[in-house]
């Protein structure tokens, strides 16, 4: 252990079973200045925090993952495990150990204590949520439970002001270390060793816990609602299409906010820059670029308020519940359906909140399939190529064809993305078992604000920071390939005829042309991987359009130009086609190398170009060309 | 005397396994009466009883029984602990949600096969 003097810097990590109020108390011991990056190659979070202690100690504190045991059943398990022994090569070895549990369900948590006590390193117990004990009239004798368990204990209402005041003060005393340090003595526990691990904790809780006489019944009630099987579903189906009407409704006033005040500094700069490549780097690339990055803000931010409500609130474990099964028939995992579901409004997002899938294999093919449904960004282009090509009649007499189309269209979506799941399952993870699905299901409590705001905004800055660099990056050299090298003077056409992008589209054309696309697609689509709504705007800049009335004009004038078999085989294509640089970013971020990233560009490629090939022969053949 | 004698055997008998056969005759409801340890995972909601061993046998589940043994000890489930089946969800009666002592934890029939319970 290091010498530690008044002045001196302290690393001590937080350990505990999931549900035991870890991070609550982490919150409040560390306020604001907590940082969130991940451990170095793997996509495990790190939360590390400050706290000042009155005694003058700095101590360094760790949030770990929660866990039931030191023996590591997943890679979050693994860097618990890891850093507790002090055998992470990142990580500074822990001084002293924190370990959290919750007052009013200690079984689970006291065996993992007297497996940590054999790590030998110094040890303190926290019992959390004293608050919920006492008034379920729970009563627990704290110094007995001390002299039985050997390790200090504390209590702590990590949700009220000062009620860690308690905690604070041990800490002041463990700091200075020096005090019980033994041999590491953790070996990886077999199954006699947890039962008698977890017979030694039942027997101290009968002699230091007292329980009520009568239990608080107020979760089973709530439970006999939420988990019944109709009643359940039904209310889950109401919360989640809520959710999703947030990320794709409420949030979009607020996107056309940040949108137009993007446009706003845009134009600023525009009006004070000379024209040029600077103004045009200034407005396009750098303004533009960063505009593209924040405009996703709120719907990323309202989809993890809703993320963390529902896990503080202890209901997304009964959601897990409830769509286990749906879920597994489709090949993925419980937890896959709220990013699933967010990715209808945009991926990003979606793929940002997999993040609650432990499984890694589950959460990596979530990850996969998230761009292929439908999202927001796709319904502009198809607006625009059903509005041009589709006829406004009726069929059965009741459903309009554009709206079957559009509807077919989101199917082929939600259909290729199970398709996809199901096939990658098959091939390459067939040999694996799923992982069983044993999950806790905690009390319901209400969420702490202060907490879900602390949530949020380290997920906001995690997205701006990480996500939104490569975002951004990729943006500027999008702008790069559509304005350099800039026309001559006196040229005819539109400018991004000469541009590098009209070179490569020159270039890809003959690969393209099987699928009926020509030349000013070739080149729209290059632009176009910035975004996909882009695309509209790419084949107004093509053919020349901009102004106002830009779309229907871009819609008449493809109508008049394309044949029906490139504009089906054109939809087609943008059913799959990885148009969208932010999620490629994202995806390379979340899952912490390039490799995923291009399998994904690949993948959804190969399709795209498989069934705008299909279609257009097949829509030919039918006498559409 | 025979008689007295065997009137007492018997009534030591219905002592000693009195409370036992109450409670098997109480929870068991696919099972014949004789039986007197059933799996969790065959209970219906409102099954309860003690658990009486762990005893995986690697059909169960994708993985090995040493494993899921410790899974399920780890999560609360020994011998001697009080279950109570809360719940069980929609489509083909799975998963169950289970009360063990003092925590709920939801897992699949076919894991909880393992648990022997009295």
């Amino acid at each position: 252990m290091s010498a530690i003097t008044g002045a001196g810097a302290c690393h001590c990590a937080l350990v505990g079973t999931p549900n035991s109020g870890k991070t609550a108390l982490f919150n409040a011991l560390t306020g604001s200045r907590q940082k969130v990056a991940n451990y170095p190659g793997v996509t495990v979070e790190r939360k590390a925090g400050v706290v000042n202690t009155p005694g003058g100690f700095c101590l360094r504190l760790v949030d770990l993952p929660g866990t039931y045991s030191l023996r590591a059943r997943s890679p979050d398990e693994e860097i618990t495990r890891d850093v507790v022994l002090g055998k992470l090569a990142s990580e500074t070895p822990p001084d002293f150990l924190v370990c959290v549990a919750d007052a009013t369900n200690l079984r689970l948590a006291l065996r993992l204590v007297l497996e940590l006590k054999r790590v030998g390193r110094p040890l303190m117990l926290v019992l959390n949520m004293m608050d919920i004990a006492k008034r379920r009239g729970i009563e627990i004798d704290t110094a007995k439970l001390s002299q039985l368990l050997g390790v200090p204990v504390t209590t702590a209402i990590s949700v009220r002001k000062g009620g860690i005041d308690d905690v604070i003060a041990e800490l002041d005393r463990m700091a200075p270390g020096g005090s019980g340090g033994a041999q590491n003595s953790w070996a990886v526990p077999g199954a006699t060793e947890l039962r008698a691990d977890q017979r030694e904790a039942d027997r101290i809780i009968r002699v230091t816990v007292k329980l009520p006489a009568e239990p608080d019944t107020l979760t089973a009630r709530l439970d006999a609602v939420l988990l019944h099987p109709v009643a359940g579903l039904a209310i889950l189906f109401v919360i989640l299409f809520v959710m999703f009407q947030a990320v794709f409704t409420w949030a979009q006033p607020l996107m056309e906010l940040i949108g137009d005040g993007f446009d706003v500094l845009g134009t600023l700069a525009h009006n004070a820059l000379p024209a040029g490549l600077l103004q045009s780097f200034i407005q396009n690339g750098v303004i533009g670029g960063v505009g593209s990055v924040v405009v996703f803000l709120p719907q990323i931010l309202i989809l993890f308020l809703f993320i963390l409500l529902l896990e503080d609130l202890g209901y997304m474990a009964r959601a897990a519940f409830l769509m286990d099964k749906i879920m597994g028939g489709a090949g993925l995992h419980g937890r896959a359906f709220i990013p699933l579901l967010s990715s209808f409004a945009c991926a990003i997002p979606g793929i940002m909140s997999t993040r609650v899938i432990d499984n890694k294999k589950d959460r990596l093919t979530t990850i996969l399939v998230a761009p292929l449904m439908t999202c927001s960004a796709r319904i502009p282009v198809y607006t625009l190529i059903i509005a041009a090509f589709i006829p406004p009649t009726t069929v059965g007499g009741a459903f309009s064809l554009q709206g079957l189309v559009m509807f077919g269209l989101y199917g082929a979506g939600i259909v290729s993305a199970l398709a996809v799941s199901a096939a990658a399952k098959f091939f390459f993870w067939r040999r694996e078992m799923s992982p069983p699905f044993m999950l806790e299901l905690p009390d319901y409590k209400l969420p702490q604000l202060k907490s879900v705001g602390l949530g949020l905004f380290n997920r906001g800055k995690a997205f701006l920071t990480r996500a939104g660099t490569t975002i951004f990056s990729m943006m500027v050299l999008i702008w790069f390939l559509a304005s350099f090298p800039r026309p001559p003077a006196g040229a005819a056409g539109p400018g991004i005829n000469y541009s590098l992008a009209a070179m490569l589209g020159r270039i890809i054309h003959p690969v393209l042309e099987p699928l009926g696309f020509n030349w000013q697609i070739s080149i729209a689509l290059i632009p176009g991987m910035a975004a996909r709504e882009v695309a509209v705007a790419a084949l107004g800049t093509v053919y020349s359009i901009s102004g106002g009335n830009a779309e229907s004009a871009i819609g008449h004038l493809l109508a008049g130009q394309w044949s029906l078999a490139t504009a089906l085989s054109f939809l087609a294509w943008y059913i799959f086609a990885p148009q969208c640089a932010s999620t490629l970013a994202v995806i390379r971020r979340e899952t912490g190398s390039s490799k995923w990233m291009w399998v994904t560009f690949g993948y959804m490629l190969a399709l795209a170009y498989v069934a705008a090939f299909a279609t257009y022969h097949i829509a030919v053949a039918l006498g559409a060309g | 005397m025979l008689n007295l004698d065997y009137s007492a055997i018997f009534l030591l008998h219905a002592l000693e396994n009195g409370s036992q056969l109450l409670d098997s005759s109480s929870m068991l409801r696919e099972s014949p009466p004789a039986l007197a340890c059933s799996p969790l995972g065959r209970g219906k909601p409102g099954f309860r009883g003690r658990i009486d061993r762990i005893h995986a046998h690697g059909s169960e589940s994708g993985l090995s029984p040493d494993e899921l043994e410790r899974r399920l000890i780890e999560l609360g489930f020994v011998e001697g602990a009080s279950v109570e089946i809360l719940h069980e969800g929609i489509i083909g009666r799975d998963p169950i949600a289970v009360r063990v002592d003092s925590a709920t934890i939801a897992l699949r029939r076919r894991e909880a096969m393992a648990i022997l319970v009295v």
